[in-house]
């Protein structure tokens, strides 16, 4: 291929430039490769613009998201002269400026979130002897052990509240931990390592006396989380905001969707390691925040849309909500189903369970319990942790 | 832009009928020697378009299905354990060193070729087709890496092998799972989207040319109607072919002709329980009214 070196040559070069940095600005990741290729691509131009807009855009993009916007960033920067960049571009990394939260939202998250830390919790391990990396991944009783048993909306105190939060979120961590590092435990392994054994046994005159053997590490389950942020789960749905941030950073394969009315995706925002951004994206899907709860239409939303990508036979659905549900509970009975039959696990935490005199008795959890595999409590962060073992197993 | 129309034009010698996105991407593949990665629902003809490519070509094509669990030895090479087990069995008998046996067995002689090593060791370029790489696991697309920007393979007793000629390679995906960066990064990238109701249309004539013309027309018609209700898997471009060499062969002229035939075959469009349930005879007729 051509080597493009910035010349004079190409007048195009200092254009391109821009509009890869443009390009950036939107979240595309480009390297110094791309406006090389993007420049051999455009030099040798038909001098139609249509063809060099496609060259470009499969040249550029990588994603289907991507894909789509393409045309329009196109479009702002050489067309309209970059009159129009400023509607597309979101804030620059580099900005100092800081988005303000909605109001609704604020109640709900930290303004201060260090949400993409990649602080790992401590891990209780287990002592001498365990070479193969396996760790029990309980949270070691701390000192702040005391609010561990405390339900979630006792705490008042705003330094108490971020406390329990920071343990929410940690403890997250800690179950991903455990799951990505967990070993089959039997030493013989299932398979032979047929490389290892010849090599082992040439002095043996290929005499197969000493056997080696191969396991296959388990590979982490899938995880779906669904959270109610609706009204009546106001006082439980900024810890597991916290929890659900914690488990979908940490956790490559997991998903995470809000619910009230509607149902939004959240896991690319609450993923987003600079943590004002992740804000400022989790308050633009604020909108309605607050009101009833749908969940039976929600989850017909996901089935319908995102229900075929996201779940497949090691998944686990989790649902994080009291189960007061607006809409009729067959059609709350009638999804589940659906998402059974392709999920692994329905998993169903509901803060109200923790409650003494609490029976799930309202239709929509009556109509919903067949199909739920374990319901917990979730009031408290020991109840939490409880949900561990019902995470790691499938 | 020439280029491209004679792609398509060669493309629609071999019965692929391709948008000027896809014949684009395919030249750009060419010209740059860069992997394609193609996205897009399951039936869009993402995989026949290696077929094709193959076909214009006039070179192999080598395919690597992807599943969950896929290793290296199944996808790049593998030693040949029997022969190496003989070879020592042999060499014992000849007292020889041990250390000149291992060089011995673990040489080119013993290694076995899976589509990756053998798509790189072609005289003529090859087309390499690695199909649904995103059931495969997120550690193999670690192995990918090297032979997609680099296209050599290491093996720790050989060394690394570096590619005869560099194969056109082209990659798919459903999007059941996220592809990870760094892969996305080695690849040209095209969204391969349902095709339009004429391209539609020329496809089924390219792909049966006995059919009814009108007939066609209604049936690409009526796809794409369908394509907008409410499915759990949305029928794709080979399920409309079955569909229409279905309805040829019974013998219908128009849509309309045979309402109940019809229905019936709409089997060779809907493939789940719940699917065929929601197309009941109202819908249909609803369906074909708007495209006759």
């Amino acid at each position: 291929m051509l080597p493009v070196k910035p010349t004079n040559k190409h007048p195009q070069i200092i254009p391109m430039q821009g509009f890869i940095e443009h390009l950036r600005l939107n979240n595309f990741s480009l390297g110094p490769r791309e406006t090389e290729l993007a420049l051999s691509v455009i030099t040798q131009t038909t001098g139609r613009q249509a063809e060099d807009q496609r060259r470009l855009k499969i040249l550029l993009t990588s994603c289907r998201d991507e894909w789509k916007k393409f045309d329009d960033l196109f479009e702002a920067y050489w067309i309209k002269a970059g009159k129009e960049k400023a509607k597309h571009q979101t804030t620059s990394p580099n900005s100092k400026a800081t988005p303000k939260l909605l109001k609704a939202w604020r109640d709900h998250l930290k303004e201060d979130n260090k949400g993409g830390s990649n602080e790992i919790p401590q891990i209780e391990s287990l002592g001498q002897g365990n070479n193969d990396g396996e760790a029990s991944g309980r949270l070691i009783a701390s000192e702040k052990t005391s609010c561990a048993k405390i339900d979630f909306r006792q705490f008042v105190d705003p330094t108490e509240i971020a406390e329990a939060e920071a343990l929410a979120y940690k403890l997250a961590l800690a179950i991903r931990y455990r799951l990505s590092r967990r070993r089959r435990i039997e030493k013989r392994g299932r398979w032979l390592d047929f490389r290892r054994t010849i090599r082992a046994n040439i002095k043996y005159g290929g005499e197969m006396i000493d056997l080696r053997k191969q396991s296959l590490p388990d590979r982490p389950v899938r995880i779906v989380a669904f959270l109610d942020v609706s009204g009546s789960m106001k006082h439980y749905s900024r810890f597991f905001l916290q929890f659900v941030k914690g488990l979908v950073c940490q956790w490559m394969d997991s998903d995470a969707f809000l619910f009230h009315t509607k149902l939004i995706r959240v896991t690319d925002a609450v993923r987003d390691n600079n943590p004002m951004r992740a804000m400022t994206k989790l308050s633009l899907m604020a909108e309605g925040f607050g009101g009833g709860t749908k969940l039976g239409e929600c989850l017909g939303v996901f089935n319908d849309n995102y229900a075929k990508q996201v779940l497949n036979g090691r998944t686990i659905v989790m649902i994080l909500s009291d189960g007061y549900e607006v809409g009729p509970a067959e059609t709350l009975a009638q999804e589940l189903q659906r998402i059974k039959k392709r999920a692994k696990r329905l998993v169903w935490l509901n803060p109200l369970l923790g409650w003494r005199t609490y029976a799930p008795v309202t239709a929509a959890m009556a109509a919903a319990l067949p199909h739920i595999d374990h319901f917990a409590a979730a009031n408290t962060l020991d109840a939490l942790a409880a949900i561990e073992p019902e995470l790691a197993k499938l | 832009m020439s280029q491209t129309r004679s792609l398509k034009t060669k493309l629609a010698e071999v019965n692929y009928v391709a948008d000027d996105n896809l014949a684009t991407a395919l030249q750009l593949a060419i010209d740059l020697n860069r992997p394609l990665l193609l996205e897009g629902e399951a039936g869009v003809g993402k995989t026949e378009i290696a077929k094709s490519l193959a076909a214009i070509l006039e070179t192999k094509l080598i395919r690597l299905q992807c599943y969950e669990g896929l290793d290296a030895a199944s996808a790049i090479y593998e030693w040949n354990y029997q022969r190496q087990l003989l070879s020592i069995k042999i060499s014992e008998t000849q007292k020889q060193d041990t250390t000149k046996v291992e060089q011995h067995i673990f040489s080119e002689e013993f290694l076995l070729e899976r589509p990756l090593l053998k798509a790189i060791r072609q005289e003529k370029s090859p087309v390499l087709l690695i199909d649904e790489i995103d059931r495969a696991d997120t550690e193999f697309e670690a192995y990918l890496l090297e032979i997609l920007s680099d296209f050599q393979i290491t093996v720790p007793e050989l060394g690394t092998i570096k590619a005869t000629s560099i194969p056109h390679v082209i990659l798919t995906s459903n999007g059941t799972r996220e592809l990870s960066d760094a892969l996305r990064r080695r690849c040209l990238y095209s969204y391969v989207d349902f095709p339009s109701q004429e391209q539609e249309l020329e496809i089924i004539l390219s792909r049966l040319p006995n059919i009814e013309a009108l007939l066609a027309d209604q049936i690409s018609r009526f796809v794409q109607e369908l394509r907008k209700e409410d499915l759990e898997k949305l029928p794709g471009m080979a399920e409309t072919l079955d569909w229409a060499a279905a309805l040829s062969n019974l013998n219908i002229k128009i849509i309309d002709q045979d309402f109940d035939i019809l229905q019936k075959t709409l089997i060779c469009l809907l493939k789940t329980e719940r699917d065929l349930k929601s197309i009941t005879p109202e819908v249909t007729s609803r369906l074909s009214g708007k495209a006759a």
